[in-house]
């Protein structure tokens, strides 16, 4: 039994494995799902040693949207549907028809859009402390879409464009002239609306 | 030799398998860059609200998880009820814990960072706002503002 053998190739037989190991411990060890959510951003926590400034904004510049512990909503003084949410708080960004009870709007100078008249309208949720978090999403999320369908609209009239296909200042001018104010109002337990 | 030859008489040849490793190396690195490490275990469960309106959460780094749902196991819904709970990292903590936990993931990040730090809240769906209202005001005056409200996406509803 001479055996005159060459350099011996290293036996790969076993690499499968090896990488099958690999393979198998990063299908455990991590996940794929990418996280979704709606953005808000909070207010600020009022200083506590200062007085609270009463504030200054017109009664025909808020929308009240108030959810109750019934899941019953209340949008500008009468109860609507969820399904309804949407146009109604529409109307109330852009107050097409210069209706005495809507937002005023203040012709603004914005770069690349030029002069656009900007809604001084705040809508502010509150919710009861009984409210489902179900529905609280919902009104959010109908409201984000109201504002992001006045986004839409006034992007595409000015750069034939969605607000999402924009570029960076462009979308900052959209923000600009649609500013998205939601107010998260002060928590309250109350039994109905007022 | 000789010897050799005698067991090798097969009909057919067996197929090459040279190649697995390489396939199996390709599937392993679509794995490990389309993944991410899996954070912590959950000891809430919850099903997400759903939205049309939905943002993906752009830097994961940046982002800390509140967890808010019933307890996940028979075991510890035995042993701490079926009210809902708020997880943060591996623990049932209250509302109290925000603060500090809010101050430990801020020191994580980078001078930088700091600023667009997000805070993501799970909550279930069936949750009543009273305790997320209550987690909410914890954020605030922890001054982390930024928060993302987990929903999953579906493209309208009924």
């Amino acid at each position: 039994m001479i055996n005159k053998r060459k350099i011996q190739e290293i036996n790969a037989g076993s690499m499968a494995d090896i990488a099958f190991l690999l393979l198998i411990f990063f299908l455990v060890a991590t996940t794929m799902n990418v996280d979704t959510g709606i953005q808000r951003v909070l207010p600020p926590m009022p200083d506590e040693n200062q007085e609270q400034a009463p504030m200054d904004i017109k009664r025909r510049n808020i929308m009240l949207v108030f959810v109750s512990k019934f899941d019953n909503i209340m949008a500008g003084g009468e109860a609507i549907d969820i399904t309804q949410l949407k146009e109604k708080a529409k109307e109330f960004i852009l107050n097409p028809t210069n209706d005495e009870n809507l937002p005023e709007k203040e012709v603004t100078n914005i770069d690349l859009i030029g002069n656009y008249p900007v809604s001084k309208g705040v809508i502010s949720l509150q919710n009861d402390r009984g409210t489902s978090y179900n529905l609280y999403i919902m009104v959010q999320n109908e409201l984000t879409r109201a504002f992001n369908e006045v986004r839409d609209e006034l992007a595409t009239q000015k750069f034939g464009k969605k607000f999402m296909e924009l570029a960076e200042e462009q979308r900052e001018a959209v923000q600009k002239a649609v500013p998205l104010k939601i107010s998260e109002a002060e928590p309250r337990n109350i039994e109905g609306g007022n | 030799m000789a010897v050799m030859k005698k067991k090798g008489d097969k009909g057919t040849p067996a197929i090459s398998t040279a190649s697995l490793p390489d396939v199996i190396f390709m599937i392993l690195f679509f794995f490990m860059v389309s993944t991410t490490m899996r954070e912590q275990e959950l000891l809430v469960k919850f099903t997400l609200p759903t939205a049309t309106e939905v943002q993906k959460l752009e830097k994961k780094s940046l982002v800390s998880y509140i967890q808010i749902g019933q307890p996940s196991t028979k075991e510890l819904v035995a042993k701490f009820g079926t009210a809902p709970r708020i997880q943060l990292n591996d623990a049932y903590k209250t509302t109290q814990d925000i603060l500090e936990f809010v101050a430990s993931e801020r020191d994580k990040l980078n001078e930088a960072d700091r600023s667009s730090m997000t805070v993501c809240i799970k909550a279930d769906a069936s949750t009543r706002m009273g305790i997320i209202t209550d987690v909410k005001q914890e954020l605030r005056r922890a001054n982390a503002l930024k928060v993302s409200y987990a929903a999953a996406k579906t493209l309208g509803y009924e």
